[in-house]
This record gives C-alpha cells, sequence and structure tokens, in this order.
C-alpha cells in the first residue's frame, strides 16, 4: 500500500478481459456463451421468415387442393411414392448426421466433425439426385406444365387436364423452392467442411456450424411437409 | 446459458422414431381411411417436426427467447393462412344479400370436400 503516489484514485484498475482470452470472441460480447446465444438466435428468426416465406406456398396449395381435389389426387397418384419415401429417409439421415456433426463440434473433437460434414453433404446430393431422376421421369411422362404437358389419358383418372396440370405447378414449384434450399445447404456445409479441414473450427466458435445445422434441419421439416401434401394425397389403396 | 445438450443416445432414438414415423406415414396410405388419411399423416408429420425441432434442433434446451421466436413464427403463419382461406371462402357481401339462402353452406362444403 505504499505505492499510493504512483496510483491515482482515478487509473482504472486493469482488468482481466475476456477478449484477451479467447481470440473467437467477438469485441461486442462480453462471453462466448453470449455470442453463441445471438447467433443462435438470429438463425432462427431468419428461419421464422422462411416458415412465412414457404408458408405463402402452402396457403395457396390449401386453398387449391380444396376447390381442386380430383386434380390434385390425380396428379398426386403420378408420383412416385417408394422414391418420395426413399428421399425422405436419405434426408432423415442427413439431419441425423447434421446432429451429430454439431455434436462432434461441440466436443472439440475434429475427426468425427468433417467425417459427419462429409456424411451430411453426400446424403444431401443424393437426395438431389434421387430428386433430378423423378424430374426427369415427369418430362418423359410429358407432364411438365407449359413446357411439355400431354400426358396420357389414364394418369388423368378423370380429372379435367387443367387441374392435373395445377397440381404439377404446385409440385415442381414446392419441390424446386426445397431443391434451392437444399442447394444452399449443401453449400453452407462444404464451406464448413473446408473450415474444419483447416482447423478452424474450435470449441469456442463451433457456432458457425450450428447455425448452418440449423438451417439444414429447416430444410429437412419442409420435406416433413411436402412429402405427405404432395404425395399421399388421397392414399394409394384400391 | 443452458449447456445442457442431448447425448449421443438421444440423437440415435430420436433419429429411430423418425424412421419409424416415415415407415408408418407411408404405409397407412394404402390403408382406407377415408378424411383421416390427410389428418393422420399431417398429425404424423408434426410429431417429427417437434422430434426435430426439439432435439435436433436443441429446443428442449435452448433459452426461452429462441421458443418465443419459433411460436412468433407460426403465430404469423396461421394469421395468414386463416385470414386468406376466411376471404377466399367467403363471398362478396352483396352477392351474400342477393342469394341469402345458399351462402354459408356452398363454400365450406367445398372447403371441406376437397379434404376428403
Amino acid at each position: 500500500m505504499s505505492e499510493s503516489a504512483a496510483s491515482s484514485p482515478l487509473a482504472v484498475p486493469p482488468r482481466e478481459s475476456p477478449h484477451s482470452a479467447s481470440p473467437a470472441l467477438h469485441h461486442q460480447f462480453e462471453v462466448i456463451e453470449q455470442q453463441r446465444d445471438a447467433g443462435n438466435f438470429g438463425m432462427w428468426v431468419f428461419l421464422a421468415t422462411e416458415m412465412l416465406f414457404f408458408g405463402g406456398v402452402f396457403t395457396d396449395y390449401i386453398i387449391y387442393r380444396s376447390l381442386y381435389y380430383s386434380g390434385f389426387a390425380a396428379g398426386s397418384h403420378g408420383l412416385e411414392i417408394d422414391l418420395g419415401a426413399a428421399m425422405m429417409f436419405v434426408l432423415l439421415a442427413s439431419s441425423f448426421t447434421m446432429a451429430m456433426a454439431v455434436h462432434a463440434a461441440r466436443e472439440g473433437k475434429h475427426r468425427p466433425l468433417i467425417g459427419f460434414l462429409t456424411a451430411t453433404i453426400i446424403l444431401g446430393v443424393a437426395f438431389l439426385g434421387m430428386k433430378f431422376t423423378e424430374y426427369f421421369h415427369k418430362w418423359q411422362e410429358h407432364m411438365v406444365p407449359g413446357l411439355n404437358f400431354h400426358p396420357a389419358l389414364e394418369s388423368l383418372r378423370g380429372a379435367p387436364e387443367r387441374t392435373v396440370e395445377l397440381f404439377m405447378c404446385f409440385y415442381f414449384f414446392m419441390t424446386g423452392l426445397h431443391a434451392l434450399h437444399m442447394i444452399i445447404g449443401i453449400g453452407l456445409l462444404t464451406v464448413m467442411t473446408i473450415l474444419a479441414w483447416r482447423g478452424k473450427i474450435s470449441r469456442e466458435n463451433y457456432n458457425r456450424v450450428e447455425v448452418s445445422g440449423l438451417y439444414w434441419h429447416f430444410v429437412d421439416i419442409i420435406w416433413i411437409y411436402l412429402f405427405p401434401l404432395l404425395y399421399l394425397i388421397g392414399g394409394r389403396y384400391k | 446459458m443452458s449447456e445442457k445438450n442431448p447425448s449421443v443416445g438421444t440423437y440415435i432414438l430420436v433419429f429411430m422414431a423418425l424412421l419409424v414415423l416415415a415407415a408408418l406415414t407411408t404405409g397407412i396410405a394404402y390403408i382406407d381411411l377415408g378424411p383421416f388419411n390427410t389428418v393422420i399423416a399431417l398429425a404424423i408429420a408434426v410429431v417429427k417436426m417437434s422430434l426435430v425441432g426439439l432435439f435436433f434442433m436443441h429446443l428442449w434446451y435452448s433459452p426461452g427467447l429462441n421458443r418465443i421466436v419459433v411460436l412468433a413464427g407460426f403465430f404469423w403463419l396461421a394469421l395468414m393462412i386463416s385470414f386468406t382461406l376466411a376471404d377466399v371462402f367467403t363471398p362478396p357481401v352483396d352477392k351474400y344479400f342477393r342469394s341469402l339462402t345458399k351462402f354459408p353452406v356452398l363454400h365450406f362444403q367445398i372447403f371441406f370436400t376437397g379434404y376428403c
């Protein structure tokens, strides 16, 4: 206490700053947990806007399905239910590997992180491959509205041709929008894999993997709804 | 900060449940249940969404703020759908006064028969 002459009462004592301890912490945050919560919150707000973005198409779907049910049922019976179900399983598996990737990132396990991210990307690409296979089949069956719509009579099942065409519009628009999100998600995960490969993902800044995971799971949830709404109208019995 | 996080076992369990539900929803489509085919398919979709949201997306473990955002999203979605449907399936008022007899029955019949 004898150095009272050197330290004036106005001098601020040097504080132990968390920023000097962890370089991953951005200057506007106090602690790393706050930064992580803010990142997650931002992603959830974005996903809420995405809900309404897809919600617009779902609203239109509800209206036109109730107005032209026979056309929607006929179009739905023309879709390949086994391929749709397979896509459902592939996407659920990709969601699982994504959750495991986030888990590995949180634990700071480097190699499992890269492995699970790669598995998620492969499953996502497999999904898109099946999707575009089905698009190709639709083209061969002349079921693409506007460009190539001359369906065989039996595929109409007695419904007016224009209503089946309307269903196919919904099919291509909804699955196309979903596929676009898948492509963006695969791009995000590719960036995450490269970052992990270069050792840029640590236990401190794994939030970017977590946030990409939230986006990926959201796209999975959209397919959870698209599958029954597009493929299972009116059931498959008789 | 909620640092509780699900274990690998939880993820595997949730994944298995999702696979079973996906198989179930496909299987039920082959059984004739009338209008309940759609109801059950959507109910299973809601369960699957909840599983993914609560466990894979960690909503079960996250701060309440994130859950409020999700609820707000659903609230605005419900507003958009319900108000749009109310508009579409209700005839203009002057038409209502011209044909007082048929108005509510006809339009809501269209809506409900669309799901059977």
